[in-house]
């Protein structure tokens, strides 16, 4: 693997810029329509019960019912245990079952165990896999064990798309990040993915720029698209407005589709949808504007 | 160097939101001068962005306000008085320079100001006794009526007496538990400045207590509007002020009070230390207890 390094002050720099930007009026509101269309909305919590995956699918089909024109988000995330409910939930709505899998969201177990536990989201209807990587492997320079994992949980997904958690909060650089990214797309990765959401830093723009960068590194050699999903950490409009536009000056319009790009989060579709609101009524809201999430 | 060749330092006066001082997000300042027309400070022109800022930070504070005990309220209540008395000089000199009317009627407002904080520092564990009650039922119920704060409370300051007035205002809002957003007198807006000061120094919670100067008639449209009000208390409104405010607390039926009070009656002890000004920022409770006959 080639030893390249991140400059981290640049990183951190180009980073803040997009924080900067102004978007207002008619582009705000395009920008929230398509960042509630690439919410994979999230809830991974001890306490989840069939009641919540219920409302949660409930809300992935139809954000809000007085925003008809809100799409459905990308997709619903759960625990390998919810996903035939949630198949059986979101039907034929065009939202996608991503289940969190391979002992999330450690991954502190051994390979049969996560493969076993890939294959039953895949066999209970779950169309994309969040998978972690080792990374007591990987800091410990067991690069090879890491991608044999990557490889043999992808085998197991069959036909459902792969997303590689790197739990970057837990990588320490970016160069690690660079390193993480680039063996998990060479492993067979379809989306690379920074956190769990249980780790602090969860998403943060620089770690996704590092992201965002590889996978366009990875483009020009090969011409193969990598989709990217930050998740953890981005609960307002206004950050994800901001991570838009770095996608769209990072890697281009060819990314800005729920295909390519996902958010994964649980507050943040709750948020766009106050703004939402705001933009049409023209006042400021109320936290009983919307439903729970 | 003389004393006399030394360059003045003029205070710039920022806002005060979620117990932290920051500068309107417009960037906009305004220059208040004296009654010579010699400039006195720069303070922060509040934009409804602010008022936006404020209202979550009062959102966010609102239950753990509501939470303390009663004798608490009283307690920092005090603690403001005390705080205020401490900077009365300061307060007399601008409102003296500023407000029509000499020394002595500043320090007169000044003191009254104080004196209205400690009176509502004493109703605090007291106006419960007096606006709740014990219902007579013919059934073997205990039933009993108590009053709770209503939320976020906004406080529209007036001209006349800006300090007195803004503190009349203010006082019965917080003691009741509600925390509030004050948008001070845009003709003398110094003594709401300098109020903040005293907030941070006195236990105030953040948030408990917002402050913003500006311009009155652009932020009380949005005010009004603002689905995540839950009351306005203002002073020295125009006819057509208080109807913009009454039509747009329809929205979400927000409780609009506006004081009428002029010259003498903010110093009448028997009107303004009621603790029915408390009645109007809290709601009633009334529970139904099995008393077994």
């Amino acid at each position: 693997m080639p030893n390249r390094t991140v400059d981290k002050v640049a990183v951190e720099a180009r980073a803040a810029s997009f924080k900067t930007r102004s978007i207002k009026k008619e582009s705000k509101r395009q920008g929230l329509l398509m960042v509630a269309s690439m919410i994979d909305l999230t809830t991974l919590e001890g306490k989840d019960s069939a009641a919540k995956v219920r409302a949660l699918c409930q809300k992935a089909i139809q954000p809000d019912a007085s925003l008809p024109h809100v799409p459905p988000v990308a997709a619903v995330c759960v625990y390998p245990r919810w996903v035939s409910l949630a198949r059986e939930l979101v039907g034929d709505h065009g939202v996608m079952v991503a289940s969190v899998a391979t002992a999330f969201p450690s991954g502190q177990v051994d390979l049969p165990t996560k493969l076993a536990d890939v294959r039953e989201a895949v066999e209970a209807g779950a169309d994309e896999i969040d998978m972690v990587i080792h990374r007591g492997a990987f800091l410990a320079g067991q690069l090879q064990v890491v991608a044999d994992e990557i490889r043999a949980v992808k085998d197991a997904c069959g036909t459902a798309h792969l997303k590689v958690i790197l739990e970057t909060g837990e990588l320490e650089t970016y160069d690690n990040v660079v390193r993480a990214s680039e063996l998990s797309i060479a492993a067979g990765a379809d989306f690379i993915k920074t956190s769990t959401g249980k780790v602090s830093p969860a998403a943060t723009m620089s770690v996704t720029l590092v992201m965002l960068e590889t996978i366009r590194s990875h483009f020009l050699a090969t011409g193969q698209m990598i989709g990217m999903k930050p998740a953890g950490g981005i609960s307002t409009a206004k950050d994800a407005l901001h991570y838009l536009a770095m996608l769209k000056e990072t890697l281009g319009d060819a990314w800005l589709t729920p295909q390519w790009f996902r958010f994964g989060a649980s507050s943040l579709l709750n948020d766009v949808l106050l703004q939402l609101h705001r933009l049409e009524s023209g006042q400021y809201t109320a936290h009983y504007d919307v439903t729970e999430s | 160097m003389s004393p006399s060749d030394r360059l003045e330092v003029l205070k710039t006066y920022k806002l005060f939101i979620n117990g932290a001082f920051p500068r309107t997000e417009s960037g906009r300042s305004l220059l208040v001068e004296d009654k010579r027309g010699k400039p006195l400070a720069h303070l922060c022109h509040a934009s409804r962005k602010d008022l936006r800022n404020a209202v979550v930070a009062a959102r966010k504070a609102a239950p753990g306000w509501a939470k303390r005990s009663a004798y608490n309220r009283t307690q920092i209540l005090y603690r403001m008085a005390e705080m205020l008395e401490g900077k009365s000089q300061e307060f007399t000199d601008v409102i003296a320079s500023t407000v029509p009317g000499g020394k002595s009627r500043a320090s007169r407002e000044v003191a009254a100001a104080v004196d209205r904080l400690v009176a509502y520092a004493g109703w605090a564990d007291k106006f419960g006794q007096v606006l709740g009650c014990n219902n007579p039922v013919a059934a073997p119920f205990y039933n009993f009526t108590i009053a709770e704060a209503m939320g976020v409370v906004c406080v529209v300051a007036p001209a006349e007496e800006p300090l007195l007035g803004l503190i009349s205002l203010l006082a019965p809002a917080i003691c009741a538990g509600n925390t509030a957003v004050v948008v001070g007198s845009s003709e003398h807006p110094l003594a709401t400045a300098i109020l903040g000061e005293v907030c941070a120094t006195s236990d105030v919670p953040a948030g408990v207590v917002n402050l913003l100067t500006g311009q009155r008639p652009e932020l009380l449209e949005v005010m009004a509007g603002h689905r995540d009000v839950d009351a306005i208390s203002a002073a020295g409104c125009t006819k057509a002020e208080r109807t913009t405010l009454e039509l747009g607390a329809a929205e979400n039926l927000k409780r609009v009070t506006v004081d009428t009070s002029k010259g003498k009656e903010w110093y009448d002890l028997e009107r303004m230390n009621s603790p029915y000004r408390i009645q109007p920022f809290v709601e009633m409770k009334t529970i139904w207890h099995p008393s077994g006959a």
